[in-house]
């Protein structure tokens, strides 16, 4: 792999919550426009590395760069001016509840953006239009049902157009064809935008509809990587066990 | 009569001494890093001032309807229950002066200071626990947003422009208070009464309490939000650092309180 296509590299990452050892020695590459997907149990970890990606956790061990920016031990404006350019969609939406749906789209335009009032009403409105929520533009999110709570952290996520978004979960708590919506909508926002994105989730149709390239993670790292096509023949005992629910 | 405690059980109730004094310990150092991180990041950019106006009438201007019953009520209780005494001893026209160094000097600070706390304190506890556990505060960071600025200063700071103001609203109240208790008894005036107030209080009655009340307010704040901020263990956790931000905020509040007080005294002398 060309080092100039990697977009997020993780080299040998290790991270424990006290005697409990979450990753260890984790590593893999995210290539420019690649949507990949990580696999694993619920506790497994997959949160962890993607708040590590982030700079939310700092891992005991390793290195990585994002953009060739290392994220470990970087200050604290280095990293915001790095995290303008990462979108995160949070496993329960995690919207700003005193806000409205509008407000919450527009706070990260207001905030690093010198956008005109027009603009960022046009952008909002686009978003909205973009996940199908234009009618719920001033409901407050309490108001919003768990899918659509999705949709407005995903239009979040990537209106102020970052070249990378982190999903924690995206289809996490919705019905199977609500799921199937969203993953539908993530692959078309990835493509209609050019987004190279890192996917954690434990839900094979999203995997599926999203992946690239996926990673099975266990006991702290990957255990196996490859295509959806690859991972349905392989060996892997967890790859095995994911696949026994859908087939 | 035997006195000797099973082997073991004195060591237990140290043990669980010894870790409550710990945790509170923690508790101590943690209030005063967050404190000192607060006065790091009050005169830093970005300033977030349409969140101050925001929460000064949010946090401030939101409690006066309760504050305006409670200073009422107190100049009124104050004026009926010091009248009878101060008749006995032929200091009946001392009344309006007493009133207006008692609320002023005390009574007004420190009880809208603990209503406050009540109302304020909670209230940002409950609202930044509740942002910590369903990951709002996580958004925040990703969105490359400062969180402590952006929730913690902007609250703390609202609270400590917006505390001394509600004294002064509430010792006005109070000493009106004081004011239709005095004219339902005796027929004073309102000319001869607010006479006396003006002349009994002296300018070191009014400076050394604006600074209390800013410090009080800095305690509202900043304590509502370092329970907040530091909230675990889900809508349990939210619960706690409600009931929590009241109990520390107002044990704060009357230890510091007493603190200024003596400091007063030994700056300015009694008075």
């Amino acid at each position: 792999m060309n080092q100039n296509d990697v977009l997020i590299d993780v080299q040998n990452v290790s991270k424990s919550f006290g005697d409990h050892d979450v990753l260890t020695g984790l590593s893999m590459q995210v290539r420019r426009g690649s949507s990949d997907v990580i696999l694993g149990r619920s506790g497994i970890g997959k949160s962890v590395l993607l708040k590590s990606i982030v700079g939310l956790l700092i891992p005991e061990s390793g290195s990585i760069t994002v953009k060739g920016q290392q994220v470990i031990g970087m200050k604290t404006r280095e990293l915001n001016l790095l995290r303008q350019n990462i979108g995160y969609v949070f496993q329960y939406a995690a919207l700003y509840d005193s806000m409205t749906v509008r407000e919450n789209l527009e706070f990260p335009l207001r905030k690093h953006m010198e956008l005109s009032e027009d603009e960022i009403e046009e952008r909002v409105v686009e978003q909205l239009r973009l996940v199908g929520l234009e009618e719920s533009i001033d409901k407050m999110p309490s108001e919003l049902s768990g899918g659509m709570k999705k949709r407005v952290g995903l239009a979040r996520a990537i209106i102020a157009k970052p070249e990378i978004v982190l999903y924690d979960e995206p289809t996490a708590g919705l019905d199977p064809i609500t799921g199937r919506e969203i993953s539908e909508l993530i692959r078309d926002l990835e493509k209609h935008f050019g987004i190279t994105s890192i996917t954690v989730t434990h839900d094979l149709e999203c995997t599926r509809t999203v992946a690239d390239t996926i990673y099975i993670l266990d006991n702290g790292t990957f255990t196996y990587s490859g295509s959806f096509d690859d991972l349905q023949r392989a060996e892997d005992p967890l790859a095995k066990a994911f696949f026994l629910g859908i087939t | 009569m035997n006195t000797q405690h099973p082997p073991g059980a004195l060591a237990k109730l140290l043990g669980f001494y010894r870790s409550r004094f710990l945790r509170a310990m923690e508790e101590v150092y943690g209030i005063t890093m967050f404190g000192m991180r607060f006065f790091a990041y009050v005169f830093k950019p970005p300033y977030e001032v349409s969140e101050v106006r925001k929460h000064m009438d949010e946090l401030g201007a939101k409690s006066i309807p309760l504050l305006t019953v409670v200073g009422l009520i107190m100049g009124l209780i104050l004026a009926l229950q010091s009248r009878p005494t101060l008749d006995r001893f032929g200091a009946g026209s001392f009344l309006p002066a007493m009133i207006a160094l008692t609320i002023v000097r005390e009574l007004g600070p420190v009880i809208t200071a603990l209503i406050v706390a009540g109302r304020v304190s909670s209230g940002i506890g409950a609202e930044l626990g509740s942002m910590k556990v369903t990951e709002q505060i996580d958004a925040l960071e990703v969105s490359a947003v400062d969180p402590f600025n952006y929730l913690v200063v902007t609250r703390t700071l609202a609270c400590v422009i917006m505390l001394p103001l509600l004294t002064a609203y509430v010792d006005f109240l109070a000493i009106f208070g004081g004011f239709l208790s005095e004219t339902m008894s005796s027929n004073t005036t309102m000319k001869l009464y607010f006479a006396e107030v003006i002349s009994s209080l002296t300018f070191l009655d009014i400076l050394p309490g604006i600074g209390k009340r800013a410090v009080f307010g800095f305690i509202i704040g900043l304590i509502g939000a370092y329970e907040g901020f530091n909230t675990s263990r889900g809508t349990e956790g939210v619960g706690r650092a409600a009931t929590t931000s009241v109990v520390v905020a107002s044990l704060n509040i009357i230890f510091v309180d007493m603190l200024i007080i003596q400091l007063t005294l030994l700056l300015f002398g009694s008075g």
